[in-house]
């Protein structure tokens, strides 16, 4: 029996390019919404519910850069130079609002400052996520294995919308968050954000699924043509239901179950982007087995991928486990 | 922009982000083993001292360590971004092996760095003493994947080239113990430990000055010493096998190095001289006879080739290399220097009591850094006018992207770069400037208590001493 290894691979990167998108997606949702929390005590509660966990969040970044790198040398080529603005403008801001993390908590004078690294650079990574999302679904266009588009083709009204609807659904993660992580003043606060970014996300979700299969007629047979659309339906009809739990659960004020919608929000979007692109990885130019590097390769780093991805996944909900329960100002967790 | 073309742009950018960052793993590097020392010494000799000086070095590890990660995640995307086409076509070799950096080294450091951070009032100090070792093997391995992509690129091997012209593997042995592999690793671990030695060394010295009774100062001062002094020759002697080897599969960079252009047998040895690559001369030369095919070949009269043996366009810059392998060269000999006067001073029981050798041991703390990235310089400048060396140009690895792009992302690098790691700096300096106490604190509280990556340390740290710790700037 032979393993069609790139298939396995496409899986592995998209895992965790999902795991980053749903962890880092929540604490640069806090991020994005600092400026909407008063008060330095609830900042510093707001903050320490995503203290422990940010960092490792971020590690699923490397891990689908890096993999990118390694087993779709050809995709990692293509999408990170016809990319390669929005993708800067993430590390820098990536970077700031790490930094901005640590040292916040090195100086009080200097405090506001690293407030709005934080803020800022958290919103600049959103947006520019979200732009490079949407330009990579409008499509990249390659001859002789690389990039033969534009400096400036990654800037489109569809990207800008994908720009802002990220933003607004990290928010939405982000305040679900809070709803779930903090009580008293900051979870109250995280209710209003919450009631105003839930209606905003679910509008840019219909907004872009609308948008996308006028994109591309291979989006739209995927979505429109007779049989196929039996396979597919599922999806929006779960999103139905999934905003439905979110918009019943911020109702009836509960603490879980918001977060847990927008999760399902987050998860069924993806699906959805799954089902446009595939085979391709990058759209409509190179499919999965085109970009992938031999199976040799794939195979070395397999071995090493199999052994440590169950440990990492094991650390991290080991890690989310002992941070259960709500947060306080002081960074105690009870 | 600024009349510089996208591929010149690009160099400078990778240069840029890639010399920042290394200071910062270079340094985790060392330090991660010399904590694990402090650490055992502890517990085998159960002096305080050694925990204060763990405390103390730990805190300074914490800011440094968080500096490389940041700065790694850019670099993991630098090689899309900027370099697509050496991507496309050394991913499937280079590209395994730097995920196998992420996934060991990445895991293995976060995971444990919260135990070593935060662990030891709940784990017990065997197991902090695990993680911390962990700690630094994690880091070397780092080191360990890291060099063998780079030593991959200057001496390629176990490798064949498919249709689509990328690189494929044919052996993963001979690809990661590829001929430079084991100097190179040698090499630089040896320089990780020296330039952390020398940056202890001048803490030490600096708070010696202040106050030559400090115990913690005492110590860790002479610990730095007796690195320079053990490890700076042995650094010395890995230097000239690794030059040798590089003599080997890489005659043209040696030979800009000596600034050798002409071909000889009893070949000088070039102490100073100003490269004129234009004339294909060096003005102004000294040099001892005959000391050049000594050192390279072990042979009075050894033939070393010159530039001229090879065509203009295959020569690497001959004035970098020729002035940034002196500068390494030069350090190198001021750490033995610095390293046998500690062997002096300590024979006449001096040590301690001498402001002069400490004023030069701080004055030589940043030395290490220097000297790494003047051997950096050396060497992949060295490697040109290739990325693969003899195989893939420079010119033929660049993204298509144009001059401004990367222009401008280069400032934006440099902007935020300064700024944040300026910052950075600031943190570790006011660190520094204190002296270290008997009883040293353990990190304190009033930071939120972190995972340190993947590992959930907070669970380790009781929650007496969080609530206590709240708001120590208040």
């Amino acid at each position: 029996m032979t393993l069609d290894l790139p298939f396995i691979w496409a899986g592995l990167i998209a895992f965790a390019v999902l795991a980053y998108v749903i962890l880092d997606g929540f604490d640069l949702g806090v991020g994005i919404l600092f400026p909407f929390i008063k008060g330095e005590a609830n900042r510093d509660e707001a903050m320490n519910s995503v203290a422990p966990v940010w960092d490792g969040n971020e590690t699923w970044l490397v891990l689908g850069g890096g993999g990118l790198l390694a087993v779709f040398p050809l995709a990692y080529a293509i999408i990170m130079s016809a990319l390669y603005a929005p993708i800067i403008a993430m590390l820098l801001a990536l970077v700031f609002r790490g930094v901005a993390f640590e040292f916040r908590w090195k100086t009080r004078r200097g405090q506001f400052l690293w407030d709005w690294a934080f803020a800022g650079g958290s919103t600049l990574a959103a947006f520019a996520q979200g732009v490079a999302l949407g330009a990579l679904v409008q499509g990249i266009p390659v001859a002789n294995r690389a990039y033969a588009g534009g400096w400036w083709d990654w800037l489109t009204p569809f990207s800008m919308a994908t720009g802002v609807a990220l933003v607004c659904g990290y928010a939405l993660l982000g305040a679900t968050w809070l709803i779930w992580k903090t009580q008293g003043l900051v979870q109250q606060r995280a209710y209003q954000l919450a009631a105003l970014a839930a209606p905003l996300t679910l509008l840019f979700i219909g907004l872009v699924s609308l948008w996308t299969p006028f994109l591309n007629p291979v989006y739209m047979s995927r979505w429109l043509v007779w049989p196929q659309v039996v396979l597919v339906v599922p999806v929006p009809l779960l999103v139905l239901f999934s905003a439905y739990q979110l918009y019943n659960g911020l109702k009836l004020r509960r603490e879980l179950s918001p977060f847990l919608a927008s999760l399902a929000l987050f998860v069924l979007s993806f699906i959805g982007l799954g089902i446009s692109f595939y085979p391709h990885i990058v759209p409509n130019s190179v499919t999965i087995w085109e970009a992938a590097a031999p199976d040799n390769s794939l195979a070395f780093l397999l071995t090493g991928a199999v052994v440590l991805i169950p440990l990492i996944l094991a650390y991290t909900i080991y890690s989310y486990w002992v941070f259960r329960g709500k947060v306080n100002a002081a960074g105690g967790y009870h | 922009m600024f009349g510089f073309d996208a591929l010149t742009l690009a160099r400078m950018q990778f240069a840029f982000t890639v010399s920042f960052h290394i200071i910062f793993p270079v340094f985790s590097i060392g330090l991660a083993s010399y904590l694990a020392v402090l650490n055992g010494l502890w517990l085998w000799t159960g002096k305080t001292v050694y925990s204060d000086l763990f405390n103390y070095w730990k805190k300074i590890f914490a800011v440094a360590f968080g500096m490389g990660v940041v700065s790694g995640i850019v670099m993991s995307y630098q090689f899309g971004t900027n370099w697509s086409e050496f991507s496309d076509k050394a991913g499937p070799v280079i590209g395994p092996l730097m995920g196998y950096e992420v996934l060991s080294a990445f895991f293995l450091e976060a995971g444990f760095l919260g135990v070593m951070l935060f662990g030891l009032s709940r784990v017990g100090p065997k197991l902090h003493f695990f993680a911390t070792l962990m700690v630094a093997f994690g880091t070397f391995m780092s080191a360990f994947w890291i060099l063998a992509v780079n030593s991959w690129m200057q001496t390629p091997a176990g490798y064949a080239v498919n249709a689509a012209g990328q690189f494929v593997v044919t052996s993963w042995m001979a690809v990661i113990f590829n001929p430079s592999f084991p100097y190179r690793l040698v090499h630089m671990v040896l320089a990780a430990y020296l330039t952390t030695a020398f940056v202890v060394g001048a803490v030490g010295a600096l708070h010696l000055l202040r106050d030559r009774f400090n115990p913690a100062a005492r110590v860790m001062f002479s610990m730095a010493m007796w690195m320079a002094a053990i490890v700076a020759p042995i650094q010395i002697i890995a230097g000239d096998f690794h030059g040798l080897n590089t003599l080997e599969y890489q005659p043209a960079k040696i030979a800009a190095m000596e600034g050798d252009f002409e071909t000889q047998s009893g070949a000088p040895l070039i102490l100073f001289g100003i490269p004129n690559p234009a004339q294909e001369r060096m003005d102004y030369e000294i040099s001892i006879p005959h000391m050049g095919s000594l050192i390279l070949k072990h042979e009075w009269n050894g033939t070393i080739k010159g530039l001229k043996d090879w065509s203009t366009d295959q020569r690497p810059p001959v004035a970098v290399l020729f002035w940034s392998f002196r500068l390494m060269v030069g350090l190198g000999f001021a750490m033995l220097g610095l390293g046998v006067w500690s062997l002096w001073l300590r024979y006449r029981d001096d040590l301690y009591e001498a402001p002069w050798m400490h004023r030069a041991a701080v004055l030589m703390g940043p030395s290490g850094f220097l000297a790494v990235l003047a051997g950096w310089i050396t060497t992949e400048v060295g490697r040109q006018p290739y990325t693969v060396y003899g195989l893939l140009t420079t010119v033929k690895s660049a993204s298509p992207i144009a001059a401004a792009g990367v222009g401008g992302s280069l400032i934006a690098f440099i902007v935020v770069y300064f700024t944040l790691f300026g910052a950075g700096f600031f943190y570790i300096f006011r660190l520094i400037n204190k002296p270290p106490m008997v009883g040293e604190m353990d990190i304190e509280g009033g930071e939120p208590i972190r995972a340190g990556g993947l590992m959930p340390a907070p669970n380790l740290i009781n929650e007496q001493g969080l609530m206590l710790a709240s708001r120590r700037f208040q």
